[in-house]
């Protein structure tokens, strides 16, 4: 069993011990609950195994959510070890036990509760928005999930087995290198960025075909809605960034696993060469979780204003200066490098530059605003939200571009406050807002109002709470990972941060009863277009059949569906044979298989990691083989379909 | 060409090119640490040489079956694809050899962090042309039990395009790592 024995489990350490022991608690619950109800097969012909992409998205989703609660229970143990652990308080996390958790919180918070909430939107969204039936591959779309699932499981399964990476979300050698973390923390954290990253090159290639090839007749790039634009130059990113990504890990990897020196500090290795290369992944990683929710502001701002988006043309463009110069800034992560005065100067510019198509947006918005008949549904309060909040986070990144001011605050508490100012309103207010304003549309139930208003508030002023001390504390010079100090004039900050989060903990709660309520009994039916929507993904009903249009709509305008709804809306006449993708286990065989090779690697189980790569390719093989993996839909089955209101 | 297989090749243009990225990265590092030293002690020109034409002839081959499967002959186009194969695996296996007796003579990728980039470098491509291998086997089979299905054709041309860019990528391999490396 290679490395693995018995002693892997901490069975010594309570606070693990409880948390593992409530993960399984209520894995067993809800596989009671399915049984009782005898759904099994349901969830596995109907989901799991669906090539339907908004059962992906919705999938993606809730594993988004799975994990950001996940994540958000590392940042309270946290925040209340900071609050306690001053003098001769130790609290109540040893060093070791803190390292893992702010390591396992930043990379679960963006690798598995960011990224998969972007692709799960995306997923929903994107074909609805462009007129299409399907994403271009559909199988392939799968797959991606349940790699990603399963990139989350190994992150998961490392709570109870062994440990999980002491190095940071970022990961630097040579502390990373198996001379200083010698245990499989490292590993765990290698094998599922490398695993969860090929899953987002895939959606990256996957949703970059399907918007320039399988638009509806008519919509020209410009008649785009804007968050297919922004998902359009996420891709881009995606598919620019994460190969260097997996070349720095598998860089790493070999270092850990076959005594290479890329990245010791000895034999001629180079530690910064892993900065670099990790930079060069990790700020365009920034704008590929930004962007999306740019776009979903976006098209929440128009339709939630009742007006035309304002300054269209200046937002595609912005979002494709932001991608151009989100690969020329990397070095700002690290001007303390010495890399000497000039290159810092350059990429403090650089930095300072990519303000200016964040700022053109900002207008955008709020131009859009401007003397627009504004509805202050829930997804606008996220937007208003993420405006007052994320202009905040902006300045103090302008102020962090200095490159002598960097040198003043970087490693401080001050850099995470900025950019958790950046990352939760810019990217999960972002999602939330595409969250509440897509729910409709997706589940077919309207989203309870009066829980996402409360929950709303919780989070803008527990982020506020929690956050804002941070900058103080900051400028009083406390570094961040510290996990005792000696400072009394630190602790009364951390304690109000504690505070905060526990706010935050209020907000999350209430969104857990907005989707209980409005998917309990007491549910309300969604219309097609519930908001008065704009663009095509309103113009189909409330879940979509599977097919998405029974005819495929022909754009004529921007705003395409505001266009169908003025010129009148007429049923169609005649119905087609439609070709629909068959489903397919495969995807959650190969998602299973990689999870089993990821785990081998880490152990040192040789033999299950190369049992699962030949299942792995075997599965490939046999897709491969496989003639009919698509299905028709027969016209009178459409018309049937479409007459009665589209049932899912 | 239907649309269908259009847009697989289109996406498959994307997978290349970020393939490409990932080689980028890595032909970075061993830019960087090939500061640091000199391979020209170790590396035999000759054999380097032999694998390059074996490479770019196994281009050409491919490019000869292609032509045979737009005529839709079968036989034909498994006898081109059988030689590409033939030297493709030529060509793994002189680099098999190469790399077996660096490690032999302490040229190992552990020796240092230059070694180490020239093995990920330089493995990671003859990975990738292992790869293009199985992959070429697994059509073979398929079109000898199957016939030339059209699903295959276009999994075919896919194949080629992969097979060309591996050419490419070690015609900046052996320019980058091999000429420069032998000059200084």
């Amino acid at each position: 069993m290679g490395k693995l024995t018995f002693s892997a489990i901490p069975i010594d350490n309570p606070i693990i011990m409880s948390a593992v022991v409530c993960a399984i608690l209520i894995a067993i619950w809800i596989g009671h609950e399915i049984t009782k109800r005898k759904r099994w097969s349901w969830l596995w012909n109907e989901w799991l195994t669906s090539l339907d992409h908004k059962k992906i998205g919705i999938m993606y989703v809730v594993l988004a959510i799975v994990m950001l609660v996940r994540g958000f229970f590392d940042a309270i143990l946290m925040r209340l070890q900071q609050a306690m652990a001053e003098g001769s308080s130790h609290g109540f996390l040893p060093p070791g036990h803190f390292d893992q958790i702010f390591s396992a919180h930043g990379t679960i918070m963006i690798l598995f509760a960011a990224m998969p909430f972007l692709v799960g939107l995306m997923n929903i969204a994107i074909p609805l928005q462009i007129g299409a039936r399907d994403v271009a591959f559909p199988f392939l779309n799968s797959v991606s999930l349940w790699l990603t699932a399963s990139a989350a499981m190994l992150v998961m399964v490392s709570l109870g087995v062994g440990d999980f990476s002491k190095a940071g979300w970022s990961g630097y050698a040579p502390l990373s290198e198996l001379g200083f973390s010698p245990d499989v923390g490292v590993d765990y954290w290698t094998w599922a960025l490398q695993i969860a990253g090929i899953g987002s090159l895939l959606s990256g290639i996957n949703f970059l075909v399907t918007i320039l090839r399988m638009r509806a007749p008519g919509m020209t790039l410009m008649r785009m809605p804007i968050f297919v634009w922004a998902t359009f130059f996420t891709n881009m990113l995606m598919l620019a960034a994460f190969p260097v990504l997996t070349a720095a890990l598998a860089m790493l990897s070999l270092d850990r696993y076959l005594g290479m020196h890329f990245f010791t500090a000895d034999h001629g290795g180079n530690p910064m060469l892993y900065v670099n290369l990790f930079w060069i992944w990790g700020h365009p990683e920034v704008y590929i979780v930004i962007l999306p929710a740019f776009g979903i502001f976006s098209e929440v701002v128009a339709t939630f204003s009742s007006k035309r988006i304002f300054g269209y043309e200046s937002l595609v463009y912005a979002t494709g200066a932001i991608t151009v110069l989100s690969f020329a800034v990397w070095l700002h992560h690290f001007f303390t490098m010495g890399a000497g005065a000039d290159v810092n100067a350059a990429f403090g510019i650089a930095t300072m530059l990519i303000a200016i198509p964040t700022g053109v947006k900002i207008f955008n918005w709020l131009f859009t605003m401007y003397r627009g008949r504004v509805r202050f549904a829930s997804p606008m309060y996220w937007t208003l939200g993420f405006l007052t909040t994320f202009a905040i986070g902006g300045m103090t990144g302008v102020l962090l571009s200095l490159p002598p001011a960097d040198f003043v605050l970087h490693n401080s508490l001050f850099l995470v406050a900025h950019f958790h100012n950046m990352l939760i309103p810019g990217a999960l207010f972002g999602y939330f807002a595409g969250f509440s304003y897509w729910f409709p549309k997706a589940t077919g139930f309207m989203l309870d109002e009066k829980w996402g208003k409360r929950a709303f508030w919780c989070w803008i002023c527990g982020f506020y709470l929690a956050f804002m001390p941070l900058y103080v504390l900051g400028f009083l010079g406390m570094p961040r990972r510290m996990e005792h100090y000696a400072n009394p004039a630190w602790q009364p900050w951390l304690i109000l941060a504690a505070f905060g989060t526990l706010l935050i903990f209020f907000g999350i709660l209430f969104q857990g009863i907005q989707i209980a309520t409005s998917l309990g009994p007491k549910r309300r039916a969604a219309d097609p277009d519930p908001w008065d929507g704009r663009t095509l993904e309103w113009a189909t009903s409330s879940p979509p059949p599977s097919y998405n249009f029974a005819v495929l709509p022909e754009v004529k305008d921007r705003d395409a569906f505001l266009e169908m709804k003025r010129a009148g809306i007429h049923s169609p006449t005649r119905y087609e044979d439609i070709e629909i993708p068959k489903g397919s286990a495969k995807g959650a065989f190969i998602g299973a298989s990689s999870f089993a090779c990821g785990f081998g690697l880490v152990w040192h189980i040789w033999w299950l990691a190369a049992m699962a790569a030949l299942l792995i390719l075997l599965i490939v093989i046999s897709r491969s083989m496989e003639e009919e993996t698509m299905t028709i839909l027969p016209s009178g089955e459409v018309k049937r379909i479409e007459e009665a209101g589209h049932v899912l | 060409m239907s649309s269908e297989t259009r847009t697989r090749e289109f996406g498959f243009w994307i997978y290349l090119m970020t393939d490409l990225i990932l080689f980028t990265s890595l032909f970075a590092t061993y830019a960087v640490m090939a500061r640091e030293g000199s391979i020209s002690a170790i590396v035999d020109l000759r054999q380097v040489f032999l694998e390059t034409m074996l490479l770019l002839s196994s281009s050409a081959t491919c490019a000869v079956a292609m032509v045979f499967m737009e005529r839709r002959k079968k036989e034909t186009m498994l006898f081109w694809l059988a030689a590409t194969f033939l030297l493709g695996s030529g060509f793994v296996f002189i680099e098999i050899g190469e790399f077996a007796r660096m490690i032999r003579e302490g040229y190992g990728p552990q020796r240092n962090g230059l070694f180490s980039a020239f093995f990920t470098l330089v493995g990671t491509h003859g990975l990738h042309v292992s790869m293009g291998l199985l992959w070429m086997l697994v059509t073979m089979m398929q079109t000898w039990m199957t016939g030339l299905s059209s699903s295959l054709q276009s999994r075919m041309s896919r194949l080629a395009m992969f097979w060309h860019f591996l050419d490419i990528v070690w015609i900046c391999v052996f320019t980058e790592v091999y000429l420069l490396g032998s000059l200084s």
